[in-house]
C-alpha cells in the first residue's frame, strides 16, 4: 500500500514519519492532486500540529489552491446562471463544482480545474450558442475531435472563456451515447436538487452525485486524477451513510440507471484500498467483495494499480501496462468496436501533440495544478 | 558542511548521483545533472549554502538532463524536470545552469501559496528590508547585485517572499541574475564577485548568475522586517532622486507584481495591506550605482518606518 493511501486510512501514522517518508508523502500527495485533501484530512483528525514546519507548507499551500479554485469556481457558477437563466435553461451542476456550491464534504481541499454541467439534449444548441454570446469558445479546433465530441460523446469538446480562461464541460448525459450502459438523462434530471441559498442553481442529487462519480471513474482512461476521484466517492459514502436506509436506495437507483457494475466496482475498491465503511447487508446485496472470475482477476490487477498516487515511487513492472490497459478499456466500454478501431486508428496517425509551455516567470494560474 | 568544502569531483558525482542537497533559504532543494559542465559553476554559486543530510525532508527534487535520443548530441538540449514532471519545453544545452535557476524560481512560487510572492529583489540592513519591485528592464538586478556588494544583506533578487502571519521577509541567498549590460556593469563594480560565463541568446538575452555573498547566505535565516518600498528606475544623466509615493500606488505596484496575489483572495490583500503600512514607499531614479548606494544608506541610517 502506497504511504498516501495508508496516512488517508490511518491519518495518526504521520505520528511516527521521518524526514525521508514526509518527502514521500508530500510527492506522492502532489502528483495524486491531493495535497489540498490531505492538509484537511489531518487537519480534521487534531493532527495539523503534529506535522512538520517543512511538509506543512506544502499542505498549506496545496490548500490554498483548492481555495482559489472554490473561489472562481462559485464565481463562475454566477456567470453561468445568469447566461442560462436569461435563456430558461436549468444549471444543474455535476462533479468538483456540485461538490463546492453544495458545500459537501467531498469539496474540502478538492483541486480540479474546470466545471461541468449537464443539460437536457433539446437544450444543447441554444445553450451554446447563449455561452458564446458570452465569451465561452470551443478550446478544440481540432476537426476530428469537433466531430468525435458532437456525434459520439456525451458532452461537447470543452468551451473556455476567453477573458477568464476558465474550462466549461457541458454534458447532456453522463455517459457516451455509444456505450454500452445507457443511464436515461431525464432521470438525473428529474431527481436534482436546488442548493440552498443559490437561486436557480441545481445539482445532482447525493446517489446520483455518486453514480456519476463512480461512472466516470470506471469509464475513464486518465489515470493521474484516479485516486482522487475515490477519494471523492469515499467522502460522498461516508457522507450518504449517514442514514442507513440511505444505502439500500442507492443500490436501487443504480439498477434504475442501469449503472450497477461502475457502482459494484465504486464500492469494491473504496472499500479495499480506503476502508470506507458500509452495511454487510449492501456488501452481500452488490456483490462488490465477490471474488468473480477471470475479467473481475484482470481488473483487480489494472485497478490495484492505477488506483495508487501515479508517482514513480509507488509503480512497479506492470504499471505503465496497467495504465495502458485503462486507455483501452474506457475506450472499448465507451464505443463499439468498429468505432473504437477507427477512433484508435485516427488517433495513432494523428497523435495529439503534449502540452508543455516555455519557461517564463508569468504568474501561477489557480487553475494550474499544485 | 557546505557546498564549497567538497571537491569539484565529488559535487560532479554527486549531481550525477543521488544528487546535491541543499538548503536555500527555507527551501530544501536536490539538484540532480547528467550536464557535467555545469557543475562547476554551481558549486561556486552556491559555495557557502550548507549541504542536508539525506535523510532530510526535501522541498523541490529538481533535474536539468540531457535531451532524449539524438537530441544528446544533435543541437543537443537541456530539459527540467520537478519530481519526474517537466513544466517546460526544453532549451538549448548551453542554457542549462539558467534553465537550472528558473525552474528553482518556477517551483517556488508555484508550490507556496502559503507565501505572498512578490515578483521583485529585496535587500537588507539591520533586520529591515527593502523591496524593490519593477518591470524587466529597469535595472533592479543591477541595483540589487550592486546593494549586496556594497554591504547590504541579499534576501532575494527575483522573488520576495512575504509571510502571511508575521509580515516578515524570509531570504533566498540565491545567486542574482544578470542580463545584458549589467553583467559588465558589475564585473567593474564589483570584481571580486564570482559571475558565471555568460549565457547568449535566451529568451532574457545574455544572462550570467553572480554568487550570493558569503554574508548574506550565513545570515539567511534572519527574515527581516519591511521597511521600505523602493520603485528603481536606471536612467542615464539623472542625479538621484527619491520621490515619496502615495501608499495607494504602493498598494497597486505591490499588488500588481505580487505573483500570487490574485491566488490569495482576501489574505492576499490583508497581507499587501500590511506590507505598504509598514514601509515607507517611494519611487528612485538614477544613473550612477555609488549614487544608489548613498540613497539606500542614507535610508538605512534614517531609521525606516518603525514608528508607524
Amino acid at each position: 500500500m502506497s504511504l498516501l493511501v495508508s496516512v488517508l486510512r490511518e491519518p495518526a501514522a504521520i505520528r511516527s514519519l521521518d524526514g525521508r517518508a514526509w518527502d514521500l508523502l508530500i510527492r506522492q500527495a502532489r502528483h495524486a492532486n491531493l495535497l489540498g485533501r490531505l492538509h484537511y484530512r489531518l487537519a480534521d483528525a487534531g493532527l495539523g500540529a503534529a506535522v512538520p514546519a517543512h511538509p506543512r507548507s506544502h499542505l498549506q499551500s496545496g490548500a490554498a489552491m483548492a481555495e482559489a479554485q472554490h473561489h472562481s469556481i462559485r464565481r463562475e457558477i454566477r456567470h453561468l446562471r445568469q447566461t442560462l437563466d436569461a435563456h430558461g435553461i436549468p444549471l444543474i451542476l455535476l462533479k468538483g463544482a456540485a461538490y463546492v456550491a453544495a458545500g459537501l464534504p467531498a469539496a474540502r481541499g478538492r483541486l480540479f480545474a474546470d466545471v461541468d454541467i449537464l443539460l437536457p439534449q433539446e437544450r444543447l444548441a441554444d445553450a451554446e450558442s447563449a455561452l458564446m454570446v458570452h465569451g465561452w469558445v470551443s478550446s478544440s479546433t481540432d476537426a476530428y475531435d469537433q466531430r468525435y465530441y458532437r456525434r459520439w460523446m456525451h458532452e461537447l469538446p470543452a468551451l473556455r472563456h476567453l477573458f477568464r480562461g476558465s474550462v466549461l464541460d457541458v454534458h447532456h448525459t453522463i455517459l457516451p451515447p455509444t456505450a454500452r450502459l445507457k443511464p436515461d438523462p431525464r432521470l438525473l434530471i428529474e431527481a436534482s436538487i436546488p442548493v440552498p441559498g443559490l437561486a436557480g442553481v441545481r445539482t445532482l442529487a447525493l446517489p446520483d452525485l455518486i453514480l456519476h462519480s463512480a461512472c466516470h471513474l470506471f469509464h475513464e482512461g486518465e489515470p493521474d486524477n484516479l485516486l482522487r476521484d475515490l477519494t471523492d466517492l469515499d467522502l460522498l459514502l461516508r457522507q450518504l451513510a449517514r442514514e442507513d436506509a440511505a444505502w439500500d436506495a442507492l443500490l436501487d437507483r443504480a439498477d434504475r440507471l442501469q449503472l450497477v457494475g461502475p457502482l459494484r466496482l465504486a464500492l469494491r475498491y473504496c472499500q479495499r484500498i480506503l476502508d470506507t465503511p458500509m452495511p454487510e447487508r449492501i456488501i452481500a446485496r452488490s456483490g462488490c467483495q465477490a471474488g468473480g472470475g477471470a475479467g473481475q482477476r484482470l481488473l483487480d490487477v489494472i485497478y490495484t494499480r492505477v488506483l495508487r498516487p501515479q508517482h514513480p515511487s509507488t509503480a512497479d513492472f506492470f504499471t505503465p501496462l496497467a495504465r495502458r490497459s485503462l486507455y483501452i478499456r474506457a475506450h472499448w466500454l465507451r464505443m463499439p468496436p468498429l468505432l473504437l478501431a477507427y477512433h484508435l486508428a485516427h488517433k495513432a496517425l494523428f497523435p495529439p501533440t503534449p502540452e508543455t509551455r516555455p519557461l517564463s516567470n508569468e504568474k501561477i494560474d489557480p487553475k494550474d495544478r499544485a | 558542511m557546505r557546498v564549497g568544502d567538497l571537491s569539484p569531483a565529488e559535487v560532479r558525482a554527486r549531481l550525477a548521483g543521488d544528487g546535491l542537497r541543499i538548503a536555500a533559504g527555507p527551501f530544501h532543494c536536490r539538484l540532480q545533472s547528467d550536464i557535467g559542465d555545469i557543475a562547476d559553476e554551481l558549486a561556486r554559486l552556491y559555495a557557502h549554502h550548507p549541504l542536508l543530510d539525506d535523510g532530510e525532508f526535501i522541498d523541490f527534487h529538481v533535474s536539468v538532463q540531457p535531451g532524449h535520443g539524438i537530441r544528446r548530441w544533435l543541437r543537443p538540449q537541456a530539459r527540467f524536470a520537478v519530481d519526474a514532471v517537466e513544466p517546460f519545453t526544453p532549451l538549448p544545452r548551453a542554457q542549462a545552469l539558467p534553465m537550472l535557476e528558473w525552474g528553482l524560481n518556477w517551483c517556488i512560487t508555484a508550490y507556496s501559496q502559503h507565501l505572498l510572492i512578490i515578483h521583485a529583489a529585496a535587500v537588507a540592513r539591520d533586520g529591515r528590508a527593502a523591496i524593490l519591485p519593477a518591470p524587466p528592464g529597469s535595472g533592479k538586478s543591477t541595483l540589487c547585485a550592486a546593494l549586496v556588494n556594497r554591504g547590504w544583506q541579499l534576501l532575494s533578487d527575483e522573488l520576495t517572499l512575504v509571510r502571511l502571519d508575521t509580515g516578515e521577509i524570509m531570504g533566498l541567498a540565491r545567486p542574482v541574475n544578470l542580463k545584458n549590460a549589467s553583467i559588465d556593469i558589475i564585473r567593474d563594480y564589483a570584481p571580486e564577485a564570482f559571475l558565471s560565463h555568460p549565457v547568449r541568446d535566451t529568451t532574457k538575452g545574455t544572462v550570467a548568475l553572480m554568487a550570493p555573498p558569503q554574508a548574506s547566505v550565513e545570515a539567511v535565516g534572519e527574515w527581516a522586517r519591511p521597511a521600505w518600498m523602493v520603485l528603481p528606475r536606471y536612467r542615464a544623466g539623472t542625479p538621484p532622486t527619491l520621490t515619496q509615493m502615495g501608499s495607494g500606488a504602493a498598494f497597486l505596484q505591490i499588488a500588481d507584481n505580487a505573483m500570487n496575489y490574485h491566488l490569495l483572495g482576501s489574505r492576499g490583500f490583508a497581507a499587501v495591506g500590511q506590507l505598504v503600512d509598514r514601509c515607507r514607499s517611494y519611487s528612485f531614479e538614477y544613473s550612477r550605482l555609488d549614487d544608489a548606494i548613498e540613497t539606500f544608506d542614507r535610508l538605512a541610517a534614517d531609521g525606516g518606518n518603525e514608528a508607524r
